[in-house]
């Protein structure tokens, strides 16, 4: 470190405070100036709507722009009395639930598999990361065709062993398991890929110590292994569940939310609100109670995680 | 020196030596490996095989590995002549293009200017910035359509572009990488009489290059793959991006299973092959942004 050039002198004389002003001046022109081409696109695009729909969701408003009157809480009251509205955020939480373990249980079991530095290790990588590449549509498009129920290779495999046809995304309750098997083949290249490059950064010496200690292969996995991951475990279970209570592309485009709307998401239940019943205002004071759910698990984790790293 | 191709993030780890590389145990391992391995690329080969067998073949509800009418690519040609894949694929690349170019230029800035330059207000602005990561874009859809209509622009690439060409998650990345550079680097051509945009330009973008990568990666697969905003912003199927394009007519190909599979493995296409050549970079790049989200 060099000796601060710019370190104030104990007296300042009117010039040099004066030279200090205009530079302090300068230097907020210049971070405005830096900052400021993404400081319009946020504010446009981001905050803008964020108040605009903070408005709308105390409004009457619909597509053609009558009835926008203020209605106070009324969309809020008629939400929390929705059974629709309920409906949906519970599949949403379900949904959560059920893909959240296998997204992080497997691509944590993936990672390790790959990380032995079997042959092969490339090829592994490749097919497990590779549907994370595809967008949605694609990844809807294979999935119906495995899923078909008289065509899919899914049942046409299950013949072959004599089980029955299963209506994959027409039975109800099959519908929200064959939704969360596509978003674990789809998504689990990515927790996948932190972890295998997490389990790189653990320091060789402590395998060989612990194995110098006669410590077993399972041994380290549970002493050394997976406590070392416990950050990148910690990342990856917030993404995570931000990610699955955000769903909604796979789900509309498999199942439409049926069969009799159960696998239908908040966020599918926001879209329909505003873009099939045209209910602009109400869409938007769902958008808030989510929004407040949302804020409420990102507290919560925030608190988790510092708790265990303070601990 | 294959060390060099696979090390920074990924290096390469082999059996332990003195360690029997064909222990049952890792016979055992290798044999689990292979069938994951199969069954994640199961989905592509039966979409794969699909495409390339007759209308007829693919519709009849036998699973035949060795269809009646053989191979052959008349599915593609069929999609391809039909005439709106090229279109959207172009419509994709022209948005995810310049979505990655302005998220980059924009983010590099702000970072510099949160990393280095003390402005009034900055705290404010980072502290909205943080705050703003945990809104979900999908929440928006209604008042930034009605913002869309004001601004006249919905079914317009900027329509598309604009609400995606920002990413406040990718400040913070920036920001804390440009953080770790020496300022002693930028002391001495700024002594010299450069400016701050100088400096940037020509000392710290040059240092960060790697990290402008990854993020540039991570931001134009998001790009390229979003369906949400897209398909709420575009009605005009000339404009469509190409997966809100294909989920306007996967229904209207209707019982033709091979031309349906053929137009999704044309869409998977492109970034399949430019991950094959990138793979290192692309995996890095994800690896980094991914943690550095938070």
């Amino acid at each position: 470190m060099s000796t601060a050039i710019d370190t104030p002198p104990a007296t300042t004389t009117p010039v040099v405070a004066e030279g200090k002003k205009q530079a302090r001046r300068g230097e907020t022109l210049s971070g405005w100036a830096f900052a400021a081409p993404f400081a319009v696109l946020f504010f446009l695009f981001l905050v803008v709507p964020a108040l605009y729909g903070l408005y709308l969701s105390f409004t009457g408003e619909t597509l053609t722009g009558s009835g926008g009157k203020l209605l106070g809480f009324g969309n809020y009251a008629e939400a929390l009395q929705d059974p629709d509205m309920w409906h949906s955020l519970g599949n949403t939480l379900w949904f959560t639930l059920l893909s959240t373990v296998p997204l992080v249980v497997l691509s944590l079991a993936f990672a390790l598999l790959v990380n032995l530095g079997l042959p092969g290790r490339w090829l592994w990588r490749l097919s497990f990361f590779l549907p994370y590449l595809l967008a949605s549509t694609v990844v809807v498009m294979f999935w119906s065709w495995m899923y078909n129920p008289k065509l899919g290779l899914i049942n046409g495999v299950l013949a072959e062993f004599g089980v029955a046809p299963v209506a994959w995304l027409q039975d109800p309750n099959v519908a929200m398991i064959s939704v969360v098997v596509t978003t674990l083949w789809w998504t689990i290249g990515f927790n996948f890929l932190l972890y295998l490059a997490a389990l790189q950064n653990i320091p060789e010496q402590q395998f060989e110590a612990a194995a110098i200690d006669g410590a077993g292969k399972w041994r380290q996995l549970f002493s050394i292994v997976i406590p070392q991951l416990a950050p990148t475990t910690a990342l990856i279970v917030t993404l995570q569940i931000l990610a699955s209570l955000k769903v909604f592309d796979q789900i509309y485009m498999l199942t439409s939310g049926g069969p009799a709307g159960s696998t239908r998401s908040i966020v599918q239940y926001i879209y329909e609100s505003g873009f099939t019943g045209y209910r602009f205002g109400y869409s938007s004071a769902i958008s808030y109670l989510f929004f407040a759910i949302i804020v409420l698990v990102s507290l919560a984790q925030y608190r988790l995680i510092n708790r265990r790293s303070a601990a | 020196m294959s060390t060099y191709t696979l090390s920074r993030g990924f290096k390469k780890q082999t059996h332990k030596p003195g360690e029997n590389p064909w222990s049952v145990s890792r016979i055992a391992a290798l044999l689990v490996l292979v069938v994951l391995g199969a069954t994640w690329l199961v989905p592509f080969a039966w979409a794969v095989l699909t495409s390339l067998k007759s209308e007829a073949d693919a519709g009849a509800s036998t699973i035949s590995l060795n269809p009646p009418d053989g191979f052959s690519f008349e599915a593609y040609r069929k999609v391809l002549s039909a005439g709106d894949i090229p279109a959207w694929a172009w419509n994709s690349l022209i948005t995810s293009v310049a979505i990655t170019f302005i998220t980059v230029a924009t983010s590099a800035l702000a970072g510099y200017a949160f990393s280095r330059v003390s402005f009034a207000g900055k705290r404010w602005l980072y502290a909205a910035i943080i705050a703003a990561i945990i809104i979900p874009p999908q929440l928006l859809i209604v008042p930034l359509f009605r913002q869309m209509l004001a601004f006249d622009l919905v079914d317009t690439y900027w329509g598309i572009i604009l609400p995606q060409a920002f990413a406040p998650a990718m400040v913070l990345i920036l920001k804390r990488f440009f953080d770790q550079i020496p300022v002693e680097l930028e002391d001495a051509a700024r002594v010299d009489g450069a400016n701050r945009l100088r400096v940037f330009w020509s000392i710290v973008l040059p240092l960060s290059r790697p990290i402008l990568a990854a993020v540039a990666i991570f931001v134009f697969i998001g790009a390229w793959n979003n369906f949400l905003w897209p398909f709420i912003v575009t009605t005009d199927a000339e404009l469509m991006t190409l997966p809100v394009g294909l989920q306007t007519v996967k229904s209207a190909y209707g019982l033709q299973y091979a031309q349906n599979m053929a137009s999704a493995i044309l869409a998977a296409l492109p970034l399949v092959v430019v991950f094959l050549f990138f793979q290192r970079h692309i995996i890095k790049g994800i690896a980094t942004t991914g943690f550095g989200g938070q």
